[in-house]
């Protein structure tokens, strides 16, 4: 029982980075009607963000300690961040620490304003062309992205810890009455979870209850008619397409903890996003949103060592079996609507 | 298409060759092949020479691929005569002397191996037939190193392996064309056990977590049967694979497994990405069987130490060579400090492990060549079999004729808890001297009695 639980908990966060990806994958498809295979890159960018704003409060200069030495005897260079001139080394270094949740705020116009470049640098021209141009266009960008990433950045993880007060883990199974130590759980990926809730939770209801949301409900039912109202939905579809890059961007974000980000993680997540639209339903936002911690969760199952003693190697094709099972028997996925991408 | 070239043809004129060199006594063949640069592969023409230095430059292991290069460019410049010569000053064999290999300027070219045997082998073979490398050294995945070595023979250029720490590439897929210079996994077994027992006692449970290829197989196997020996219970191994990078659902069950003691077979990225789930998750702090929870690294690196952070202090672990080993244990491991003079001169920072093996492999081989009169593969792997040497920094060492494999101490380190400066991470424990670490070489980790290194091969 514990052991479930515990799967249970470790699907939700893993499941949290799939339903937010997912989300704005379907939110893209939906309004615009491009399939954006540069998504993963978004989510991998917006990790970055975090690594960028670790690496600019941390920002320091070298002052030499004459009495030290260096590995090779000469006197040793000391870097003294300038958080800790400008705010003390008590403050400045909480801000340093702090720097995955400060760039929540740092990312948010970052990834909007990639966001609005690529749709109106980018997507734009391709509207009217296949999906399989699309597809191809978006993918392309995806790997400049990435290699972008990579010349600045290196190959290589960069690790990006939360704030200290966040990196230990709390018995979970003690506070629902099981045996201390049994369901151990990191404390930041209970945060993330919860970011990812509230972050979902505001996309819905910016969607249901403001009038910017209304429109653009009417212009996923029906673009033309929108338009003969007067109304200048492609402008709406734009800011659309910068949210779900703000979406993915979050998600980055506040990811970097869990894993350290390198430039391949975008890959990584999109191919496994993609299935998770697929499975919700093509352009079904409940439906992006219900598949990705459906599929975190039975992913986590499926890594248990009970479940790999019966089927070797199980976890690593489990999220496809399902897909396919789910294809067979509901063509249109969980959620999925008639007519979606099937003119 | 003319990748085939060595399949058919190749191989069976390389056959005919190794079998007359064989057929050869070895009182004539060194006489024989002096002087002659034709009847191998890629032989040198001109004043020049190229060497393939094949390491991972993206992929989990691209860390240790980026140090290497920098390593091979060092050991280039100082076969050349640039810069202050670094190990080649306190190296016993005297025969560099700073114009080249065989008073031949030594040129090199790299390739990406990606941490993919594939991408590994295409990039090697490109740079035997194009570049018409003379030797092939490179790795950071015995995967990749065991795919390259058998490429190499069938080719018909050197090996000189670099950051591969599988049995298997000197056990059961050793060839008589590649050579290690780096320790391997039952040298770590052997050298940690007896730390382990003193540290965490000989009543431990323990639970493995191995990469799923043929380096985490050995390692584990190495490490199972030696902390086995000495009291430990296995309670359960599972494998992950080389490309995962969140392994919490692998963490997560652990702590309820019965286990005290995690070991993570894992490298590079990977092990920074698992040390950093397991302490996320709280195995340092917690308690099992009323013991204070352990982890176990069984192949450390500097590298992987700056990756994980402050996870991984308090961490046990090995590795083949580590910057502060002759100030810390003594002039015995002579040579280290003029390889991270040199080292630390140029890039700014003390080298890695993985730095400093291809370092001497590079050094080795170029030595070899020159003792040998003869770039020819068979003359080269003639004079390193066998070989003896020291002031590379590892102290007396030899590369033993009938693996390939060079023997010497093994450093048992662990995670630095207060650090003094950056690359201040690991502290030596231990130098666990090269008789505790050696076998026979048809030991069954090692591939038993059926490994052979088989016929040297010259190529055409």
């Amino acid at each position: 029982m514990e052991a479930i639980i515990l799967q249970i908990l470790n699907g939700l966060d893993k499941g949290s980075a799939y339903a937010l990806i997912a989300l704005g994958l379907t939110l893209i498809f939906g309004t615009l009607g491009v399939v954006n295979f540069a998504h993963g890159a978004l989510f991998m960018i917006g990790a970055f963000c975090a690594v960028t704003l670790q690496r600019l409060l941390g920002l320091s200069h070298q002052i030499v300690d004459e009495t030290r030495k260096d590995f090779l005897g000469n006197p040793l260079k000391i870097d003294v961040p300038y958080m800790h001139e400008w705010f003390g080394p008590e403050i400045g270094q909480s801000i340093i620490e702090w720097s995955v949740p400060l760039a929540i705020l740092f990312s948010i116009p970052i990834m909007a304003f990639i966001g609005i470049a690529m749709e109106r640098g980018l997507v734009k021209h391709f509207y009217k062309r296949p999906h399989a141009d699309q597809i191809l266009v978006t993918f392309g960008l995806a790997i400049v992205l990435q290699e972008i990433i990579k010349y600045f950045y290196g190959a290589n993880p960069i690790p990006t810890p939360a704030p200290p007060a966040f990196t230990g883990s709390f018995d979970f199974g003690a506070l629902v009455g099981f045996d201390a130590n049994t369901i151990i759980y990191p404390y930041w990926r209970l945060i993330y979870f919860s970011f990812s809730m509230i972050v979902i939770a505001g996309v819905f209801a910016f969607l249901q209850f403001t009038t910017f949301g209304m429109v653009v409900r009417a212009g996923m039912a029906d673009r033309e008619t929108v338009g003969l109202l007067g109304i200048n939905i492609d402008k709406r579809f734009t800011i659309m397409f910068a949210i779900a890059a703000c979406v993915a961007g979050l998600a980055g974000v506040m990811y970097a903890p869990i894993n350290s980000p390198n430039y391949h993680m975008g890959m990584d997540f999109l191919v496994l996003s993609f299935v998770v639209v697929v499975v919700g339903g093509m352009g079904s936002l409940p439906g992006a949103v219900l598949a990705g911690f459906l599929l975190g969760i039975v992913e986590s199952f499926a890594s248990m060592t009970q479940i790999l003693d019966i089927f070797p190697g199980i976890n690593q094709i489990i999220i496809y079996l399902i897909a396919i099972i789910i294809l067979l028997t509901r063509p249109r996925g969980l959620m999925g609507r008639k007519g979606v991408m099937e003119e | 298409m003319t990748k085939s070239n060595f399949t058919r043809r190749g191989v069976l004129k390389a056959g005919a060759a190794a079998g007359a060199a064989l057929a050869t006594p070895t009182i004539f063949t060194g006489a024989v092949w002096a002087g002659a640069h034709t009847g191998f592969t890629n032989a040198p023409q001109g004043d020049t020479v190229t060497l393939g230095f094949n390491v991972p430059q993206s992929g989990p292991y691209a860390d240790e691929g980026a140090d290497q290069l920098r390593a091979y460019q060092l050991a280039v410049e100082h076969l050349n005569g640039e810069g202050d010569g670094g190990m080649i000053n306190t190296f016993t064999s005297k025969t560099l002397d700073g114009t080249g290999i065989m008073g031949k300027k030594v040129q090199f070219v790299t390739g990406d191996t990606q941490t993919k045997s594939d991408a590994a082998r295409a990039s090697a073979r490109s740079m035997i037939e194009k570049d018409g490398a003379i030797m092939i050294t490179g790795g950071s995945s015995s995967g990749v190193a065991v795919a390259v070595q058998a490429l190499c023979q069938e080719a018909g250029v050197i090996f000189m392996a670099g950051l591969t720490h599988s049995n298997d590439t000197t056990g059961k897929d050793r060839k008589a064309n590649g050579f290690r210079h780096f320790f391997n996994s039952y040298m770590s077994g052997a050298a940690l056990a007896p730390v382990l027992a003193k540290a965490y006692g000989t009543d431990r449970k323990a639970y493995h977590l191995t990469a799923d290829y043929n380096w985490g197989y050995t390692t584990e196997q190495a490490v199972r049967e030696s902390t086995e020996a000495m009291g430990w219970e296995t309670v359960n191994s599972v494998l992950t694979p080389l490309t995962q990078t969140d392994f919490s659902s692998y963490i997560a069950p652990v702590l309820n497994s019965g286990a005290d003691v995690l070991v993570l077979n894992h490298y590079g990225g990977n092990m920074v990405n698992s040390l950093t789930n397991a302490v996320q998750f709280g195995l340092r702090a917690a308690e099992a069987n009323g013991k204070n929870f352990e982890i176990v690294v069984p192949l450390y690196s500097e590298l992987m130490a700056r990756g994980a952070g402050a996870n991984i202090k308090g961490i046990l672990g090995s590795q083949n060579w580590d910057w502060k080993l002759e100030n810390q244990a003594g002039a015995k491991y002579y040579g280290t400090n003029a390889f991270v003079q040199s080292f630390g001169t140029k890039f700014g920072f003390p080298p890695s492990q993985a730095a400093h093996t291809v370092y001497v492999q590079t050094l080795l081989y170029a030595d070899a060549v020159n003792r040998a009169g003869s770039f020819n593969p068979c003359a080269v792997a003639e004079a390193l079999a066998g070989f003896e040497f020291d002031g590379m920094g590892n102290g007396p060492t030899l590369y033993r004729a009938d693996d390939h494999q060079c023997f010497k101490d093994v450093v048992v380190v662990r995670g630095k808890e207060n650090p003094e400066n950056e690359f201040d991470l690991v502290e030596i424990v231990e130098v666990t001297p090269v008789e505790q670490v050696t076998y026979a070489p048809d030991h069954p980790q090692m591939g038993g009695a059926e490994a052979s290194l088989g016929a040297c091969n010259p190529g055409a």
